[in-house]
């Protein structure tokens, strides 16, 4: 079954097509990896399905709801996206850490004042994630006090705590250093072996390798190549893949 | 007269002039915050007035905005002058401030980084929970030295109500002053609000060290 569809996607910022015709579903329990230059619609593709870019045409649904769907040949989103909402979370490559919540407060806010559950049972909740990441003696931090790879492990379980079908990662280690990236890239993983469907747009070519059941390549707002990592970056059929992977090992 | 007397008799002025200075802030603050969320609504005749109402009340002096609210109904209505220029007062200062507080205000709200949206947006905040719990407490975090600002200039600005001869406290020293050809009502009303404000000043720092337990 997938959670996520989105069919024939189409965004434009004026005249720049940045996404054009694009499809994709993501399976339950399915981890994808989109990889591509830069400017070539892979987060502006996340930033459509988080509905923080309103798409232009295509349709786009989750647990087969439609969420966006042509009518009369004009783009309509249903009134109440909130509904949507709970269904995925978003790790942002800059964080976006609430810095005036402390860690716990952080995850626990959201759960609380917009899932309106209870506090309690929320608290242990994220105590126990924060447990899970070893981040429980930093419950009562305040984001400022931790470092990037802390900070971004923290808006990690701050999505997880709503309970997400599917969790988006918009290049989660592009703003650390690479002795940081690792262990956020070992807390994916992990999610990954729990079976935690995840779609994320990352330049870790490696990693992308390592951990995904599908790799997608996109550039210059379409889809180039598609399938099994090892398939993808083992027998690169496109020329334009074959010249980016070039790129990446030269450094 | 003695320098007791002159005191007693500017202090009793002193809680009109506080009457002045917390009531101003009282409507101020939240009609600063109305203003500066019309200037920034997408709503051309909102926004539209929020500009014309800051230009306006900014580009006038407040002397001239004292005098036209407390006699400006007796000429345009013939509506005579109420006896208590307390409202008139508080009323002329409240819509002065509120504009400076509401160009703060904005200051604040766009120095917010997008994220901070995005983030609430995708966790499913309303948009009143974002502005209120996510925003609202960062603004204030940034504009507390530019409110404090305000605020001490508020009290020194309490003496312009002289000019329709409300008996606050400086009102009061300068008939004193007018009466016995003394210079030391102007000494004592220096002292006055030179106190007031290391007070202010004192308060607004503690505040501000509450607040400062995170990082921007």
């Amino acid at each position: 079954m997938s959670i996520l569809k989105m069919s024939n996607i189409q965004k434009s910022f004026g005249d720049n097509h940045v996404l054009k015709d694009i499809s994709l579903h993501v399976d339950k329990g399915e981890v994808v990896s989109i990889i591509g230059p830069s400017g070539s619609g892979k987060s502006t593709l996340l930033r459509c399905a988080t509905f923080l870019e309103t798409i232009d045409a295509g349709t786009i649904s989750y647990d087969d709801r439609n969420a966006a769907e042509m009518k009369n040949g004009k783009i309509a989103y249903v009134k109440n996206l909130n509904d949507f909402r709970h269904v995925f979370g978003l790790v942002f490559q800059n964080f976006n850490l609430f810095p005036h919540f402390s860690v716990l407060k952080n995850m626990m806010d959201a759960p609380v004042s917009v899932l309106k559950r209870d506090k309690n049972e929320v608290r242990e909740e994220c105590l126990t994630l924060l447990r899970k990441m070893g981040l429980e003696d930093k419950a009562d931090s305040y984001p400022c006090e931790l470092s990037g790879g802390q900070q971004q492990r923290v808006s990690i379980v701050r999505a997880l705590a709503m309970n997400p079908e599917i969790l988006f990662f918009d290049e989660p280690t592009s703003a650390l250093d690479p002795e940081l990236t690792g262990e956020v890239l070992k807390v994916i993983k992990q999610l990954a072996e729990e079976k935690m469907t995840m779609v994320i747009v990352t330049h870790e070519m490696a990693f992308a390798r390592a951990v995904s059941d599908r790799v997608i390549f996109m550039d210059k707002g379409v889809i180039v190549e598609e399938g099994h990592p090892e398939e993808v970056f083992g027998n690169t059929r496109s020329e334009r893949m074959k010249q980016f992977l070039q790129n990446y090992n030269k450094d | 007269m003695t320098l007791m007397t002159i005191i007693t008799k500017m202090a009793e002025g002193f809680e009109k002039t506080c009457a002045i200075f917390f009531l101003t802030l009282l409507f101020a603050i939240p009609l600063g915050m109305i203003i500066a969320l019309l200037r920034g609504s997408k709503f051309k005749p909102f926004s539209g007035f929020a500009k014309v109402y800051i230009s306006v009340l900014r580009g006038t002096p407040l002397m001239l905005q004292l005098i036209a609210v407390t006699y400006g109904p007796y000429y345009l209505f013939g509506i005579s002058v109420s006896r208590n220029k307390l409202i008139p007062v508080v009323v002329a200062f409240a819509i002065n401030y509120a504009a400076y507080f509401a160009e703060i205000y904005r200051s604040g709200i766009e120095s917010m980084p997008v994220g901070q949206y995005e983030a609430a947006q995708v966790l499913g905040y309303s948009r009143a929970q974002t502005f209120f719990k996510i925003i609202l407490p960062q603004v204030i975090r940034r504009i507390l030295p530019s409110i404090t600002n305000e605020i001490v200039t508020l009290v020194k600005d309490t003496s312009l109500a002289f000019t329709v001869s409300y008996q606050e406290m400086f009102t009061i020293g300068k008939q004193i002053a007018n009466s016995q050809t003394s210079f030391v009502p102007f000494i004592v009303a220096g002292a006055f609000y030179y106190v007031f404000n290391v007070l202010v000043s004192f308060v607004m720092g503690r505040v501000e060290k509450r607040m400062s337990y995170y990082k921007i």
